[in-house]
């Protein structure tokens, strides 16, 4: 079974490279808890309303707050052992929990967004590869480029305005009819109406570079000698296209996709608070907003790790297309 | 061959060298490696010359490019009316001037017609690009700054530096940098100068892995490995020796540096992240959000004033690619 062997081996290797990483993440995040202004007791006793200097004292003694750095950095690193975030005290609930909520949400609208852009991008490259230089592949490159252009916040407002105001074909916000029995299919086919248009601009950025990465890396192996092989032996140009040029491009998109997912869930703040979508995104703009900082670093935390577990998923995924690559 | 003699060279800066000797190994047939080595002061005449031809190249196959003029005119304009608007627009764009719910082209005093408080939207744009293009420009001069003097470091030196740089590089490079910027933003009070610092702090780990990888490159060539034999320091290896044969790919960077630190700007000025006393592009969608079912074009404009200066920055860097990086241009 060596692909299994290369696979573990790859696993291996990406989880002892990622052990440092989460650490210096780890002590970043507690270091930028430290700089916040305020600290929790000063949100508890403001909560409560009726604090004096005795009480914020108590209040700070007892969850550890008044003792040196390093000792309440000792803390937080066990906590966080334990899987523990913190309280948030806006929300009355633990932040990993309120974060747990939201987390699907997210990863949903982020995996249709990549699809459609890995989708989209590879039709529209592997159409400019085939015209590269003509007229088309001018036009496209173009186009694509002002997708790059484009910030997603302001192509959900137009794309609203056009598919919700004006034709009233798509809902402008919110993840499903509220209040709806649907069941099975019917249900699937209302949360993919509320998807769309969160998803498309989420997306679009991201075309634009799928696209020239697919051209780049068609026009690079169009010219290898296997290409000509399969061409000799009588494959047809969409047989050879799809077989053999298409899947070798495929490696460098995996790379930047998973590359992608943390810029993706930047994007996906901006869109969720567009669309009012219940993900991070939407959490974290609310935590911005009332100014809850254990919650937007639980956030930062947890979608880091969510960044390092797509690395090594890439990686996995490199280990099974191409078999040189876990060799090293 | 005495090239390996200068392979072994390095080692002065620590131990750890074995990878990029054989590296240089396998790379030193290439070419003839004794062109320069009688004759030390020959080695910066031919280089400067060469230089010198690829940038005249360069500029010409960039102005032959339409795209390419067509970004630098435009961003040519965007900066004369960020300069000029003052002049124009001598009164505060914050003001209110008019009735509200002006729509373009209804009253000739607001072409661009008035927001929901009566204040006019071609004033508001024309300020706008003020603080886009300064929180774009000074941002990445920032980001550029820090990531090349990094990257340099970690790319010349190699060894325990590099490997701790590298791992600073990765957790930056592993955090989410939109939700990194949120959180900087939402820590440190909004304002045009921490704005622009966090844009700065997100985007140099960019620049220092590509100026990393540029400089463990060009470390290993012949003229680097003569400048050191001639007992040349450390400083001026690095920004006289490297760094010039580095820069083409670091430039074409920036510019999309500066068009993505626009793009951060206005998505955090529409969140209500940006500076609340400067008019900005992302502030104006930000506020014609609420009105977006009646009065569109609020958000539609300064949107489209985004898109463009965007688009002409992602021109410019497309056509600085195409001229630096004569590989990717034979595709063409």
């Amino acid at each position: 079974m060596p692909v299994l062997i290369r696979i573990a081996r790859t696993l291996r290797r990406t989880l002892l490279q990622a052990v440092p990483t989460i650490l210096g993440i780890v002590i970043l995040n507690f270091f930028l808890l430290q700089l916040a202004p305020g600290d929790a007791a000063d949100v508890l006793a403001g909560e409560a309303g009726s604090a004096t200097e005795e009480s914020v004292a108590a209040l700070r003694a007892r969850f550890g707050l008044d003792s040196p750095v390093l000792e309440q950095l000792a803390t937080y690193l066990g906590n966080l052992a334990q899987f523990s975030l913190g309280f948030s005290p806006r929300y009355g609930m633990p932040v990993a929990d309120l974060i747990a909520q939201r987390l699907p949400g997210t990863l949903t609208l982020m995996a249709v967004a990549l699809l459609i852009a890995i989708l989209l991008g590879v039709i529209l490259g592997s159409l400019m590869a085939t015209f590269a230089g003509r007229i088309p592949d001018r036009l496209l490159s173009v186009f694509s480029l002002l997708f790059y252009s484009i910030p997603s916040f302001w192509i959900g407002l137009m794309l609203i305005v056009l598919f919700s105001v004006k034709l009233g074909w798509l809902p402008s916000g919110g993840a499903g009819t509220i209040g709806s029995q649907l069941k099975g299919f019917p249900a699937l086919l209302d949360k993919a109406r509320y998807m769309v248009l969160p998803a498309t601009s989420l997306a679009l950025f991201y075309v634009a570079i799928y696209a020239r990465l697919t051209r780049a890396a068609m026009l690079e192996v169009k010219n290898q000698d296997f290409v000509r092989t399969a061409y000799a032996k009588g494959l047809t140009p969409f047989g050879v296209t799809a077989r053999h040029i298409l899947r070798n491009a495929l490696i460098p998109i995996t790379t930047m996709a998973g590359m992608h997912i943390g810029g993706m869930l930047g994007g996906a703040v901006v869109v969720e608070t567009v669309y009012s979508w219940p993900g991070l995104g939407r959490l974290a703009f609310e935590a911005v907003m009332g100014r809850d900082f254990t919650v937007l670093l639980g956030i930062l935390l947890l979608s880091s790790l969510l960044v390092i577990i797509a690395n090594a998923a890439v990686d996995l995924v490199h280990a099974w297309l191409d078999p040189r690559i876990g060799a090293r | 061959m005495s090239t390996t003699d200068f392979g072994a060279f390095p080692a002065v800066t620590g131990g750890a060298y074995a990878a990029p000797a054989t590296n240089e190994q396998a790379t030193a047939p290439e070419r003839p490696s004794w062109s320069n080595m009688k004759a030390p002061d020959a080695r910066s005449q031919p280089n400067a010359a060469v230089a010198v031809t690829n940038g005249h190249r360069a500029l010409k196959v960039f102005f032959a490019n339409p795209n390419a003029l067509f970004g630098t005119a435009f961003l040519a304009l965007v900066i004369a009316v960020a300069l000029l608007a003052p002049v124009l627009y001598p009164d505060d764009p914050l003001s209110m001037v008019g009735k509200p719910f002006l729509w373009p082209c209804q009253d000739p005093a607001f072409p661009l017609g008035t927001d929901s408080l009566g204040r006019d939207v071609l004033a508001g744009i024309l300020h706008g690009s003020r603080i886009s293009l300064f929180v774009g420009l000074v941002a990445t001069a920032l980001g550029l700054t820090f990531g090349v003097v990094v990257g340099a470091i970690a790319g010349y030196f190699g060894g325990w530096v590099d490997d701790l740089l590298v791992r600073l590089i990765e957790i930056f490079q592993t955090l989410p940098s939109f939700v990194l910027l949120v959180v900087l933003v939402a820590i440190v009070q909004p304002s045009a100068t921490t704005v622009t610092l966090a844009i700065a702090v997100i985007s140099w780990p960019t620049v220092a892995r590509l100026t990393r990888a540029e400089f463990r490159a060009i470390r290993e060539k012949d003229f680097v490995m003569a400048a050191r034999s001639l007992g040349v320091g450390h400083g001026r290896i690095i920004f006289r020796e490297i760094l010039p044969n580095a820069l083409p790919p670091i430039i074409v960077t920036s510019s999309v540096m500066v068009a993505t630190a626009i793009l951060m700007e206005s998505a955090l000025s529409f969140m209500g992240l940006g500076d609340p006393n400067v008019v900005s592009w992302g502030s104006m969608i930000g506020t014609g959000r609420e009105l977006v079912r009646t009065a569109w074009y609020l958000t539609a404009l300064p949107g489209l004033a985004i898109v463009f200066t965007v688009l002409a920055l992602n021109l410019i860097g497309d056509g600085l690619n195409d001229a630096l990086n004569p590989r990717f241009s034979q595709d063409r």
